[in-house]
């Protein structure tokens, strides 16, 4: 092996894992004879031993994408003094799917199958700005009925628990704290048979379709959701106790994770994020959809723009979401109705039933299309095979999901497909908070500020 | 139940004809749209254009024209090329050469103080000759109310730059890098353009029109199923 | 290895096999290998509601070093595969894959230029789980069935002879494409579809 140093006592004992490399990354003007030691198994001591003889202090140390704290396939590039980060950057793309070009390939009814599985935690967010956005091209948004409009809402709301459920857990974890983890997915378990029992699955559900919602809630069902809200606030204040005065817990998110308004406004957050930042931006009250006006909730807002206050912003924002649920069953329990717009070249036809073979088309509806109108049949057969078309032109919706403002941007060309369909995802967008909350802190303070952010990779690369 | 609402109204989608000059990008032939195998319905000849909304015409309407009036007196004014007010969204077109200047002023003048950049995005209109590539923006000031606004530029395929944004609106930053990946828009004045969601090395930008979808056909017993874009389909 | 590869085949080498089977089985790590959707209820197959660790797997590796399965929970997009592969590469023997998830399985509904159709491209596997996502009862039955894999695995000798038969049973076998179809779909006439 050649060098450019003249003690050889480090290349006698290199291991042979471990190899020597000139710096291929080096930027115009830095030093591109620079000792760059690539570690791929082998002894750490050996290696270290070799980069210990060197007078630089520097070290860059990939953490992912295969880490058990990174929240998902996340690749952070940390480059460390000791144990202080001086530059952070986050390498994203290890779980892009192409999604948003697999969807100009299916109709426009299809395209919620799809865009679901983005953000997997919070899926009903997806869904419902993708179908937001369909129904702003049809120029249908005033004739989704109030019954859908209300299911939407209340969907959204549980979702909001179950990804708040999923965030403090994983956070949790990732700091150590699994009871942290037990407890939140024991109460998360309970939405999800919730989830189940109305959509028929407990994630990517599907669920929510342009002009409405697949079918009504089931029998029973808002008797299950009352009969679950005092557990889940138990479950709440089970969650409270073990984590808000925690003095660990609060030594390791206190101050940690700092950004402030004006980072924020230049790096576009939303959120929790922006929330614990002082400013009360929430779609919901600022832009209502789906009805919100109608229900009554505040906006959690604290100042202290650290992990710490995220936190607790998110726990508080589930006691909202509980409330307005709350607010919702009363409406849906005294108000019967259809659950999709009347227009039957758009409104999704079947009306499903559970059979002995799962669940499928309910009998009554086959023998309506089979037996009694050949109109149902042929807009049933019309709609799943080509679907209907949407008038040429570009729609952007958005929704106030529990990572920030999620939202749909589509181009229609006036047939059964998006022409385009990009989703402004809060995770992407946050994610870049990473470089300028890290920098210069301490190495286990970039796995709580990455989930004090809450990104989840299948949102982040779609 | 109200009246049904005219078109001026701004409510139901454009029709091709309302506006004064839809803008045609296309055209599609036949009626069913089967694009694989042969089209026995006999409408196989018919061929219609496919036209997007047009510029708008004063008054806008629906809060629109005082957001267009503040727009009017600041320094971007000339830059803009076409306003389009569709589906309750204001969209405004704008020369690449002039976007810095019109970025800068949509977020600094008092009266439109658009804080947020919420994302850049690029679309692919391949029949849109001397614009095929279109990057759009979207803004919202929390100042005014949640205001909207959507600004987009156009470029060549022979000539895919587009000043960036990312001195103004630094969240544009991953938004550019992402753009630039998948269509293969190139951002001048980017701090580091790489790709971010494909392998640094890959070739080819995805979600170009010309880029196929790169499916395989799936294996059954006794037969197989082309992947989604090789299929015969109803567009 | 140790006292399996001395042993010749009979009923003392069975003896070790299933000892060492058992032994294997009753305390397989899961390494974390969590990608997608599928990685969501695979972490809730770890809480106690369904509770993994009755099986003594609870123990998710970071590591793997010290892991001996790796459940591939969710799509494997082309950026990600040489990770994949570099987990399995890192992980020592006897270790099991199972693919969880149609996406890992077989590229799911992600039929496109950025998704590997199939994580048995990459690694092999040894237990496919359909769904998307599957239940966890659904991961915890394709566990069972690896475990059962896992007992009944063959050491020494016959491991090579069973290895063999596996190889010609697969040198001689129909191409998907080529089977017959398992459904015939042409509806008898005068039949009504309600009947």
């Amino acid at each position: 092996m050649s060098t450019q140093r003249t003690d050889s006592s480090v290349f006698e004992s290199a291991d042979f894992d471990s190899h020597e490399t000139p710096d291929i990354f080096a930027a115009p003007g830095e030093d591109a004879g620079a000792r760059v030691f690539t570690a791929q198994g082998g002894d750490w001591d050996d290696i270290v031993g070799d980069v210990g003889s060197l007078p630089e202090e520097r070290i860059v140390v990939n953490m992912g994408p295969q880490h058990p704290s990174t929240h998902g396939v996340l690749r952070l590039i940390l480059e460390l003094e000791g144990e202080t980060v001086t530059e952070a950057r986050a390498g994203i793309g290890y779980l892009h799917t192409g999604i948003e070009k697999n969807m100009e390939f299916r109709t426009w009814v299809q395209g919620v199958t799809f865009c679901t599985r983005m953000d997997y935690v919070m899926p009903l967010f997806t869904e419902t700005a993708y179908c937001l956005a369909v129904e702003k091209l049809l120029g249908i948004t005033d004739e989704v009925p109030e019954r859908a409009s209300a299911i939407r809402v209340l969907m959204m709301e549980l979702n909001r628990i179950t990804s708040h459920l999923v965030c403090m857990g994983t956070g949790g974890m990732e700091m150590g704290a699994t009871t942290v983890m037990t407890v939140g997915f024991r109460e998360r378990e309970r939405i999800l048979s919730i989830f189940e029992m109305i959509s028929g699955l407990r994630m990517n559900h599907a669920y929510i379709r342009p002009g409405g919602v697949a079918q009504d809630l089931p029998a029973g069902s808002i008797q299950a959701i009352r009969e679950m809200m005092p557990l889940l606030r138990k479950g709440f204040h089970e969650l409270e106790l073990l984590m808000n005065e925690n003095p660990i817990l609060k030594g390791r998110t206190v101050g940690v994770g700092y950004l402030d308004l004006a980072g924020c406004m230049a790096l576009g957050i939303t959120g929790p994020v922006l929330r614990s930042a002082g400013l009360p931006h929430d779609l919901r009250k600022a832009a209502p959809y789906c009805g919100y006006e109608n229900y009554d909730f505040d906006v959690v807002t604290r100042t202290g723009a650290d992990a710490y206050d995220r936190l607790r912003n998110r726990i508080d924002e589930m006691y909202q979401s509980l409330d307005i649920i709350e607010q919702v069953i009363d409406v849906l329990q005294g108000h019967a109705g259809p659950v999709m717009v009347a227009d039957k070249k758009i409104a999704w036809p079947a009306q499903l039933a559970i059979g002995s073979d799962g669940m499928g088309n309910s009998l009554a509806h086959i023998k309506e299309i089979m037996g009694t109108s050949m109109e149902s049949l042929i807009h049933h057969f019309k709609l799943v095979t080509e679907g209907f078309r949407v008038p040429p032109g570009q729609a952007y919706a958005a929704v106030e999901s529990p990572k920030g403002e999620l939202g749909c941007h589509l181009v229609s060309d006036g047939g059964t497909r998006p022409f385009r369909a990009h989703f402004r995802e809060p995770s992407f967008n946050n994610l870049q908070a990473v470089a300028a909350m890290c920098e210069g802190s301490q190495v286990a303070d970039v796995i709580v500020a990455v989930a004090s952010i809450d990104p989840v990779m299948g949102g982040v690369d779609r | 139940m109200t009246d049904t609402p005219t078109p001026d109204d701004g409510l139901l989608p454009s029709a091709p004809g309302t506006t004064p000059d839809p803008v045609q990008r296309g055209e599609r032939h036949g009626m069913f749209g089967a694009t694989a195998g042969a089209d026995t319905s006999g409408y196989g000849g018919l061929v219609s254009p496919i036209l997007f909304p047009g510029a708008a015409v004063r008054p806008y309407g629906g809060g629109f024209d005082e957001l267009a009036d503040a727009i009017e007196a600041t320094s971007a004014a000339g830059a803009i090329t076409r306003t389009v007010i569709d589906r309750g969204e204001m969209t405004i077109f704008v020369r690449r050469e002039d976007l810095s200047a019109v970025m800068q002023a949509l977020r600094d003048e008092p009266s439109l103080r658009f804080e947020l950049c919420l994302s850049v995005s690029g679309v692919n209109y391949p029949t849109d000759a001397g614009a095929e590539l279109h990057v759009v923006y979207h803004l919202m000031s929390i100042t005014h109310g949640c205001r909207r606004l959507r600004v987009e530029v156009t470029a060549p395929d022979s000539d895919p730059r587009v000043p960036s944004v990312v001195s103004t609106y630094p969240a544009a930053d991953w938004h550019e890098r992402e753009t630039w990946d998948m269509f293969g828009i190139i951002f001048d004045g980017h701090p580091a353009l790489t790709r971010i969601l494909m392998p640094d090395d890959w070739p080819g930008h995805p979600q170009r029109k010309d880029y196929p979808l790169g499916g395989i056909p799936v294996e059954f017993k006794g037969g197989s199923v082309p992947p989604p874009d090789q299929r015969r389909s109803y567009n | 290895m140790g006292i399996e590869e001395k042993l010749p085949a009979g009923f003392l080498l069975t003896t070790v096999e299933q000892v060492a089977g058992y032994m294997r089985k009753s305390s397989v790590w899961p390494a974390t290998f969590g990608l997608a959707c599928c990685a969501i209820e695979m972490m809730a197959v770890g809480t106690p509601d369904y509770d993994i660790a009755r099986f003594g797997m609870e123990r998710f590796s970071a590591t793997p070093r010290q892991a001996d399965l790796m459940i591939v929970a969710g799509r494997v997009s082309q950026k990600m595969a040489p990770v994949v592969r570099q987990v399995y590469d890192q992980m020592p023997e006897p270790k099991w894959v199972i693919s969880m998830g149609v996406c890992a399985s077989s590229g799911g509904m992600f039929n496109n230029y950025a998704i590997v159709q199939g994580v048995d491209h990459i690694v092999p596997v040894d237990v496919y789980l359909p769904g998307c996502p599957p239940r966890p009862q659904m991961l915890l039955n394709a566990i069972l069935t690896l475990h059962d894999q896992i007992q009944n695995s063959k050491l020494g000798v016959n491991r090579v002879a069973a290895a063999r038969a596996a190889e010609e049973a697969a040198l001689r076998a129909t191409p998907t494409h080529l089977m017959a179809p398992t459904h015939d779909h042409a509806v008898p006439a005068g039949r009504s579809l309600l009947a």
